[in-house]
């Protein structure tokens, strides 16, 4: 009998390892350990078996079959590793192949710089105040002391409306000074402002086009003099452009709504064609700026003897140009897709003051 | 406003150099644009000799010269009519470059003749107009010696842009004075002059009562001079006028200008034989014309002011003459006249006309009133000294208006408005040096020169002693911290805009900026073009009228990238529209455009062409980007012209606010733009979305069931035209306890769905409250969304 089981088992073990599928496996285990199979057949042989035989034959057959049964497992477990790794082989992909990539547009650099300039002068305390495009003479023009027929009109190049039927002409506004007035007409002091918009001047070339953007700045209150209008200008210049310092130069200068009024220039180098705000032999023109006049208070309804502070204006492309290196305006304005990838932002590019401005 | 170094040293004393003087220039507001030295350029130039000229044996125009610079002598070929012997030249060599004509001269052989430099024209060394001939020198120049030395050229001319107000700087000595004040050297006085005429004109002069009274003509001075030789100026005027660009005209007129650029004080010269009865200052009508000055012939559009004799025009007051009263070379009788014009009535005719004349330019910044009698003298002693000739007594109308203009001063507001502690005896150098004149104790009492028109009040002083001190000593001061509570930077436009342009950058579209003017007829295809948006006088007729829509610059945007090969265009810009030309009509849209095939061709993405569905998918997430309820807009089928009737819609809150809309652009919109179709675009009206009450930064507690949700499938066969919005809207409404979503994933119509239906695939998911459902609540559920859709829109479940 033992030789029997020795036998059966040696038989069962070259089956197990002959198997070469699950399938064959399996067709071994009901060979063996099914109802009909060689094991079971041997296991029911132990019913007609002597109590003593059955005491010597139980344990040896139930030995054979769990050791059937091990070796089975074992081979389950060989073979599905190599099902596996089959599998596995027939599933490769090549990884190389391009993905379809997440739809990127970009933000146009304007908007950047503008949400850049309105971070600054958070952190200095300044709100975002806006006006309209289409102005009235008045703003664009008389309340900030240029009357009609004054020279400096004609430096403008004002864009008109057809005159209404009272002749009188909507202007399309040449600054974004008009929201000075408007801010000082609504709103008491203290006031701290800035205004980006839409400008509009008759004038065309690579650093000019007849729609461009501009940002003011307006404080008044009762004790703001120059030396604190020199002194946002460098912070916001230095935060700007991103340098550990700036320097200015103020240049005497006429504007009709600011007494005094200056031109600022900041140092700058013009090495290797590219201009390198913060240091060098150069002076940039960079801004116009001065303290209110008092005449404009006045027209504000602000008493100028009570009041005072002071105004500065800014291209807002100019200063995108100058920080992100174009250096042809009329390109803001085309739309072209090989513009905007190249020097457009992510959309995920917000500039923080924590995280920086630019990338 | 241009001088030369040498004209500048007339009136001040100054060892400054060029560049100190240019610095200080700009440090005092006077914006130096250029600063040329005509010896810079004609430095190689020499003197030389012409020792022998000969008729080219091939040429009968050109001559063959032996020339001689003092060392060598030369062969040159020349084409000149006075190139003759004995005469001296400016001689220019092979290697150096004559300016007039851009060349750089070479060894040359000119019809076999070999030819060794060039004798040079006026023209050709920039130094006027004349090329009539080559330059002939004076007999005494050396030859050999440096032409720029021997013709003094060696004078640095500047260009100054004189800002609008400082009209005190459109003459030479103004200039003088600023440079004086800020320590640049001593200013030297201008010429006394009296001239004592000795017989009464019989011309006289009136102006108008009107005119008097508006300011218009407040005084004109006039005299008569007899017996004057006129001509060719001297040398040195002419050299003063041509330096900064003038050409010499004749010695009368050569007068005036020089003291309109000298002194800032334009005059006006008549031929006294040419006029017709005595001078008179009046109000132009409508329609009357004149030749003037500068050869173009004016017609009146009435209202000017117009100076007249009784045979008719002679010109417009303070702007241009007349050409028939003009002086000319033989010009023996003149009339001088020195008036003073209103500001205001200068600049409107002027700029009526378009005439820029020196003259405009200065009445029109306001020139100096209380020395309209000296220049006027000044001018007479100039036409004495100059031309001979027998002055009459000066005749005279109106009166120079008073000037007595006071500003009171506190000196300490140079610290308080300036930011520069400066102290007050300095202050009052300052301003005593530039001509005010400063009394008794702080507050001072200042009094304004009449040069100064354009002082107003202390703000100008504190200018004044700022700019001549130097703004660089400013302190920088840092403004104090105020309480600004966070988040209120921006309004919550601002706010809504930088949101929606991220979301859309995020969503693969680029962000443009077009400009906010159109051509008028692609505005009227917007809905636009209405003339109270039109520009009366546009940079071109593409850009004439304000836009009412951003959708048409964004397809010719589009267009320009197709023509550049780009295909899968998506852009979209935040910007201003206009529906009429109020505050209110400016209105914030944002709006996109997609064109061509939704990305690229791609081996694992099939490509498609962009459809409504991607506008609109565009346009919700604008309009949640922007804070807008998207949950409870409704579609309806109804969109702007400009949109494909069938294929468009508009996104509202109710039925009357309109949020966006969106849509395929009308194949006819297209061609009346002449863009490649299709296209969809989306606007989006920022400024139309509710704002929300925002009370508590919290979001409210958050309740999430245990119990798991059930997800039922329904097929729905529904009329083609019912609205799959509808269907939904019903399958959500019937049991709003339990449905939480509904979707569509399928549609479909055509075989096994009958003629004029489609079959609509929903799957509803439902939460259960309390208790998992049984299947007899579900069954339940799903009677109820059945007999809704049935009862809404007729939708039959397919079996």
């Amino acid at each position: 009998m033992q030789d029997q089981i020795d036998s059966l088992k040696a038989d069962i073990s070259a089956q197990i390892e002959a198997a070469d599928s699950m399938n064959a496996l399996e067709d071994v285990r009901v060979g063996a350990l099914g109802k009909k199979g060689s094991v079971s057949g041997l296991m029911k042989g132990l019913g007609g078996m002597s109590p003593d035989e059955r005491k010597v034959m139980g344990p040896a057959l139930n030995g054979l079959k769990t050791d059937v049964a091990d070796a089975i497992a074992a081979r389950k477990t060989v073979l599905e590793a190599a099902e596996l790794e089959k599998r596995l082989a027939e599933e490769r992909v090549d990884v190389t192949l391009p993905v379809v990539e997440h739809p990127a547009g970009s933000i146009h650099p304007n908007s950047q710089v503008m949400d850049e300039i309105a971070e600054i002068f958070a952190s200095l305390g300044f709100d975002v105040a806006e006006g309209p495009d289409i102005e009235s003479d008045f703003n664009n023009f008389t309340a900030l002391n240029i009357p009609e027929e004054h020279p400096a009109r004609q430096d403008h190049d004002t864009f008109y409306l057809k005159p209404d039927a009272d002749g009188n002409r909507k202007v399309l506004r040449t600054h974004t000074s008009p929201v000075q007035i408007r801010t000082m007409m609504s709103k008491e002091p203290p006031i701290r402002i800035i205004a980006p918009g839409r400008t509009y001047r008759s004038d065309s070339d690579a650093t000019h086009t007849p729609m461009f953007h501009q940002v003011e700045g307006l404080v008044i209150d009762k004790d703001t003099h120059l030396g604190h209008l020199k002194g946002t200008l460098e912070a916001f210049l230095k935060a700007f452009f991103e340098v550990d310092a700036v320097t200015l130069r103020l240049r005497p200068s006429y504007f009709p709504f600011t007494e005094p009024s200056m031109e600022v220039d900041v140092q700058c180098s013009f090495e290797g064609g590219s201009v390198k705000i913060g240091d060098g032999n150069d002076w940039l023109e960079i801004l116009g700026s001065g303290m209110v006049n008092p005449r404009v208070l006045e027209n504000c309804n602000l008493d100028p003897t009570i009041y005072q502070g002071f105004a500065f204006g800014c291209g807002i492309d100019r200063l995108a140009m100058l920080k992100y290196g174009m250096n042809d305006l009329r390109a803001f304005f085309d739309g072209d897709l090989r513009w905007l990838r190249h020097y457009g932002f992510r959309a995920l590019d917000l500039p923080t003051l924590a995280g920086g401005l630019s990338r | 406003m241009k001088f030369s170094l040498s004209w500048l040293k007339t009136y001040l004393d100054t060892d400054a150099t060029i560049d100190e003087i240019v610095a200080k220039l700009n440090a005092i507001g006077l914006e130096v644009d250029t600063v040329e030295n005509p010896a810079d350029r004609l430095a190689p130039f020499t003197v030389a000799e012409v020792l022998a000229a000969e008729k080219h044996p091939d040429a009968d125009k050109l001559k063959v010269c032996r020339v001689s610079d003092g060392t060598n002598e030369m062969q040159i070929v020349c084409g000149a009519p006075n190139a003759r012997t004995g005469i001296k030249v400016v001689l220019g060599q092979p290697g150096d470059y004559v300016p007039g004509i851009d060349v750089t001269l070479k060894k040359a052989t000119i019809r076999g003749v070999e030819s060794n430099g060039m004798m040079c024209s006026y023209r050709e060394l920039e130094l006027g107009d004349d090329h009539d001939g080559i330059i002939e020198l004076e007999d005494d120049a050396v030859v050999g010696s440096s032409f720029v030395e021997h013709a003094k050229l060696d004078d640095p001319v500047v260009d100054i842009e004189i800002t609008p107000n400082r009209q005190d700087c459109l003459g030479v000595y103004g200039i003088a004075r600023d440079l004086a004040t800020a320590g640049l050297g001593t200013l030297k006085p201008v010429a006394e002059a009296r001239v004592e005429g000795s017989f009464d004109s019989d011309v006289s002069v009136s102006i108008d009562d009107a005119l008097v009274e508006n300011g218009a003509c407040s005084v004109f001075f006039g005299r008569k001079f007899t017996g004057v030789e006129n001509g060719e100026s001297p040398k040195w005027l002419q050299d003063r006028l041509t330096s900064i660009g003038l050409r010499p005209i004749s010695t009368l007129v050569d007068i005036t200008n020089f003291i309109t650029h000298d002194l800032g004080r334009p005059l006006h010269v008549y031929d006294a034989k040419k006029l017709s009865g005595n001078i008179r200052v009046r109000v132009a009508e409508a329609g009357e014309t004149f030749l003037a000055l500068d050869d173009k012939e004016y017609t009146t559009a009435g209202g000017e002011t117009m100076i007249a004799d009784d045979a008719g025009v002679l010109g417009f007051g303070g702007i241009i003459g007349g050409d028939a009263s003009g002086c000319q070379l033989d010009t023996t009788e003149v009339v001088l006249e020195c008036a003073l014009f209103d500001r205001i009535k200068t600049a409107e005719s002027g700029r009526k006309h378009g005439i820029n004349s020196d003259a405009r330019y200065r009445f029109e910044r306001g020139v100096d009133s209380l020395f309209a009698q000296q220049g006027f003298e000044i001018a007479s002693q100039m036409i004495l000294d100059l031309c001979g000739g027998t002055p009459s007594h000066g005749f005279k109308a109106g009166a120079v208006p008073a000037w007595d203009k006071t500003v009171s001063f506190r000196p300490e507001r140079v610290r308080t408005l300036g930011g520069l502690d400066l102290p007050a005896d300095e202050c009052v150098r300052i301003l005593e040096s530039l001509g005010f004149e400063v009394s008794g104790d702080a507050p001072f009492v200042v009094n304004v020169p009449s040069w100064r028109v354009d002082i107003d009040g202390e703000a100008d002083l504190v200018e004044e002693v700022l700019r001549i001190h130097g703004y660089d000593d400013i302190p920088s001061v840092q403004l104090p911290v105020i309480d600004h509570k966070a988040g209120l930077t921006l309004s919550p436009r601002q706010k809504r805009s930088r949101a929606v342009k991220r979301q859309l950058a995020s969503a693969g579209l680029y962000e443009v900026m077009t400009w906010s003017f159109m051509r008028r007829d692609h505005a009227a295809l917007f809905g636009g073009g209405d003339d109270a948006l039109v520009v009366d006088n546009p940079i071109s007729s593409e850009l004439d009228c304000m836009r009412p829509s951003i959708l048409p610059n964004l397809m010719q945007a589009a267009q320009r990238n197709k023509d550049r090969g780009l295909d899968g265009i998506a852009l979209f810009e935040v910007g201003p529209v206009y529906a009429d030309d109020s505050e209110k009509g400016q209105s914030l849209v944002a709006a996109g455009l997609r064109a061509g095939m939704n990305g690229a061709r791609h081996w694992a993405a099939k490509q498609a062409a962009v459809d409504v569905f991607d506008a609109k998918r565009d346009a919700i997430a604008a309009l949640a980007a922007a804070g807008a309820p998207v949950a409870n807009l409704q579609v309806f089928a109804e969109a702007p012209d400009w949109f494909h009737p069938g294929r468009s819609g508009t996104l509202r809150l109710g039925p009357k606010n309109i949020l966006a809309s969106f849509g395929e652009l009308h194949p006819a919109v297209l061609k009346g733009m002449d863009v490649d179709g299709p296209m969809v675009g989306f606007e989006v009206n920022l400024d139309a979305i509710p704002s929300r009450a925002k009370k508590s930064a919290t979001k409210g507690a958050l309740e999430m069931s245990n119990l798991q949700s059930v997800e039922r499938d329904f097929a729905f066969l529904i009329d083609r035209n019912v609205p799959v919005a509808n269907l939904v809207r019903a399958a959500k409404g019937a049991d709003k306890a339990h449905i939480v979503d509904v979707q569509v994933f399928d549609v479909y119509e055509g075989q096994g769905v009958p003629e004029g239906q489609r079959s609509i695939a929903i799957s509803a998911m439902l939460e259960p409250k309390a208790e998992t459902f049984s299947d007899k609540q579900i069954e339940e559920i799903s009677t109820k969304i059945c007999a809704a859709a049935e009862k809404a829109v007729g939708a039959i479940l397919r079996s």
